[in-house]
């Protein structure tokens, strides 16, 4: 999990880098690099969920702080 | 540059250190007692070991706009990915000229993304492994970004080779300097894990405040004061900005700050009945970040805007990185720099107003491009060098060393043995 998101975070910036390169329209251009900041995102989303601590720990404590 | 430019410049790079020993007083005092000591020679160690890095080859990987590179072509366009400057400053003339500029005030600017991890780190990081650290970011990943934004690399050349805007706009170094820092950060806190305790009861955090709040706000003084030095002088040597711009830059960056703060004080007030001191420093310094990239490009009334709305931001990346996401960060690192950094670029395509010229469209896109080359290539790069990295040198502190202290175990020593100190301090947690 926290390999695939790190490489979608590389796919993200390689989708950017593509658009500069490849779109010379601007509207086209910015949509592929939004696309690539999103794909980027979901990359950071799988990188920070492979670093949380265990949900069944945390669920424990949040309810036995009410 | 102007004699009068260049004279300007040297005195507003000789603040720049107020800003490297305001953060190291932040991250000292925003720590329990027991590390103190340990997290001011960690301060101390990481910019020596940065400028070192610096001059052997951070200068050579980085150069300056302008002086030699390796470039190739994609499409008939030109894209210089890497200086090649000379190892050990040798043949560079440092004498006052543009280029002998340009070191002096990375040195200091390399220096001070090398401080940023450290507070992110703090109390389980060893010595000898952030020193490690601070030496492959300072010789390899913050030159090599630092020559796309400042030395004339693809991202300073968006403008003109694909008529987004200006290219990348990053004044202050919000996104060269603190971004950078602050994804070092991030990945810091991964690798480390959290500190012993601090979320000891299933999952949930447990307060671990820090020891001096007075070291903690006289630090962002320091600070405003470095800023103002960094801001002016990135402004003078790489947006070519006329000498009178400065006082805009100090009327930018003040109000910046204050915003970010007053915001803080304001929202805690609120939610905590009290305001918070710690973290109205967090929002302080935030301002400071979010105002670096377009300092000499906001009118005050945006720069103002950008301080306050970084000051939400970052109150609110504290509780979600702290509460959520498990990631211990006891100075606030990644938040302030990183979530602030990325914030004041994207401010600049917001707010932005540039002097008519050439490449006046899609300015925000190449914002968004370069926000886009930090999360996606940087933090990879980051996190995947200090991995390898700490199979060599192991980060994590014993567990001895966390019960003990990092002053008593890896110093043998503590900051204040003339105090008495809080004994559950030193409690196995």
């Amino acid at each position: 999990m926290k390999l695939a998101g790190f490489l979608l975070l590389l796919s993200g910036w390689g989708l950017v880098l593509s658009a500069v390169v490849l779109l010379a329209s601007p509207p086209p251009r910015a949509a592929f690099v939004l696309a690539g900041v999103a794909v980027e995102l979901l990359g950071l989303v799988l990188v920070v969920r492979t670093h949380l601590l265990p949900r069944g720990e945390r669920e424990r404590g949040e309810r036995e702080r009410g | 540059m102007t004699d009068a430019a260049t004279t300007l410049c040297i005195l507003f790079i000789l603040l720049v250190p107020f800003a490297g020993a305001g953060l190291a007083l932040i991250n000292s005092g925003l720590i329990r007692s027991r590390s103190a000591a340990h997290s001011m020679l960690a301060s101390l160690c990481a910019v020596a070991i940065a400028a070192g890095m610096y001059f052997v080859c951070g200068f050579a990987i980085q150069g300056y706009a302008g002086g030699p590179e390796h470039v190739f072509w994609i499409a008939g366009k030109p894209w210089s990915w890497l200086a090649a400057g000379p190892l050990f400053l040798h043949g560079v003339a440092l004498n006052g000229s543009p280029a002998s500029l340009v070191v002096w005030l990375e040195m200091f600017s390399v220096g001070l993304a090398a401080l940023i991890p450290l507070g992110a780190g703090a109390e389980r990081w060893r010595l000898s492994a952030s020193c490690a650290s601070a030496a492959l970011l300072a010789g390899w990943t913050w030159p090599l970004f630092a020559h796309w934004v400042w030395g004339g690399g693809w991202l300073a050349q968006l403008g003109v080779n694909y008529g987004l805007g200006r290219g990348l706009v990053d004044t202050g170094g919000a996104g060269a300097i603190q971004v950078v820092g602050g994804l070092s950060a991030l990945s810091i806190t991964w690798i480390l894990g959290p500190r012993r305790g601090r979320y000891a009861l299933h999952g949930m955090p447990t307060a671990l405040p820090g020891h001096n709040a007075v070291f903690v706000l006289f630090g962002c003084l320091l600070a405003w004061v470095g800023w103002i030095g960094l801001n002016s002088a990135g402004a003078l040597l790489f947006a070519g900005v006329e000498p009178g711009r400065v006082v805009l830059i100090g009327v930018n960056t003040t109000l910046g700050a204050s915003a970010g703060t007053l915001a803080v004080v304001l929202i805690t007030r609120l939610r905590f009945g009290k305001p918070d001191a710690s973290l109205s420093a967090n929002g302080w310094v935030g301002g400071l970040v979010a105002g670096s990239a377009g300092c000499a490009f906001l009118t005050p009334v945006a720069a103002a805007v950008t301080g306050l709305i970084a000051g939400t931001l970052v109150i609110f990346a504290v509780e979600l990185l702290e509460l959520r996401l498990s990631v211990d960060d006891p100075a606030g690192a990644v938040s302030v720099h990183a979530v602030g950094g990325v914030w004041g670029l994207l401010a600049v395509g917001l707010f932005g107003h540039f002097p008519a010229g050439p490449g006046d469209g899609d300015q925000w896109l190449a914002q968004v491009i370069g926000v886009a080359t930090l999360l996606g290539f940087v933090l990879p790069l980051t996190y995947g060098l200090n991995r390898l990295l700490n199979r060599l040198v192991p980060y994590r502190v014993a567990v001895e060393g966390e019960r003990q202290g990092m002053d008593l175990f890896e110093l043998g020593a503590g900051a204040y043995p003339d105090f008495m100190t809080h004994r559950d301090e030193f409690g196995q947690r």
